[in-house]
């Protein structure tokens, strides 16, 4: 069965700016990275220690999820079925490059098991999931380029078959201080149609 | 001994990313892990390479590591007994 499904929300950091639909929730101009998305946290009310362990994939993917899920309103009291289809063009490179560095010298051959974890790029899936207490579907995609059309056949396939209640979607890419994160909630409500053209558009805003 | 207690807890803060902890929110007889310091079983491995790298202690027994592990004054006492660097 076909049903009605509409984009709810969107989040995007890139650039030195947090927005939620399009309107600003946080700005910094700083070039680092780590500095920018620890400082976003730290405004945005994250409130989750485990956060600062994490990898710079997964704070970004993270935080634009947190921002998403916590507008949303969902209740606690029960459990939510939102599959998580995810995309990025560098998989985990960045993080995989500073675990090389740590086993590259024979002579100083100390890998970093907590860096080692991150190592996936469905990595940051399973924090999302774990902080949100998720059991749902999700998978994590690599695209030389962000692909609205596939993210939007397989987050119409979960929906229509009941396999979830919404998705969240999107594409969180990073290497060293170069980021880009495009999430979206879509579900049974919402004023901006499910369909490549305004995941496509949406992508595309400042 | 002090000095190396005060090493552990910054070396601990910054390694593990405590970013929620400051060294004088660590007494000597926290515990590390369960409603201490909140570490988990990856910290334990973090800590068992860290023992390894700056002490030149091997750990090969996990059953050791829960015991070492106790405190920063567990920990400590352990180091100056063991160290080889």
């Amino acid at each position: 069965m076909t049903k009605n499904s509409y984009i709810e929300s969107y989040c995007t950091i890139k650039n030195g700016v947090v927005s939620l639909n399009g309107t600003s929730l946080f700005s910094e101009a700083t070039p680092e990275f780590s500095a920018f998305i620890k400082q976003a946290a730290k405004q945005l009310d994250t409130n989750y220690p485990k956060f600062y362990k994490m990898d710079n994939l997964s704070k970004l993917a993270f935080l634009a999820a947190d921002i998403l899920l916590k507008n949303a309103n969902l209740s606690s009291e029960k459990e939510h079925n939102i599959a998580l289809l995810f995309s990025n063009r560098a998989s985990s490179l960045d993080t995989d490059r500073k675990h090389q560095n740590t086993i590259s010298d024979p002579d100083n051959y100390y890998p970093s098991p907590s860096l080692f974890v991150y190592t996936l790029p469905n990595i940051c899936l399973g924090e999302i999931s774990i902080k949100h207490k998720l059991l749902s579907e999700n998978s994590f995609f690599i695209f030389e380029r962000f692909n609205a059309n596939h993210l939007h056949l397989n987050s119409r396939y979960l929906l229509n078959n009941n396999k979830a209640e919404k998705t969240l979607c999107g594409w969180v890419d990073l290497d060293e201080n170069h980021y880009e994160a495009f999430l979206y909630l879509v579900g049974e409500n919402g004023t901006i149609n499910h369909n490549t053209e305004e995941i496509t558009r949406l992508y595309k805003s400042p | 001994m002090s000095n190396l207690k005060q090493e552990l807890k910054e070396n601990i803060i910054e390694l593990l990313n405590l970013e929620e902890f400051s060294v004088e929110d660590i007494n000597d007889n926290d515990a590390l892990f369960g409603d201490g310091l909140g570490l988990d079983s990856i910290d334990a491995l973090e800590l068992m390479v860290m023992l390894d790298k700056d002490y030149g202690i091997k750990l090969t027994d996990p059953k050791e590591g829960k015991e070492i592990f106790q405190s920063i004054a567990v920990l400590a006492e352990y180091i100056e007994k063991n160290r080889t660097k």
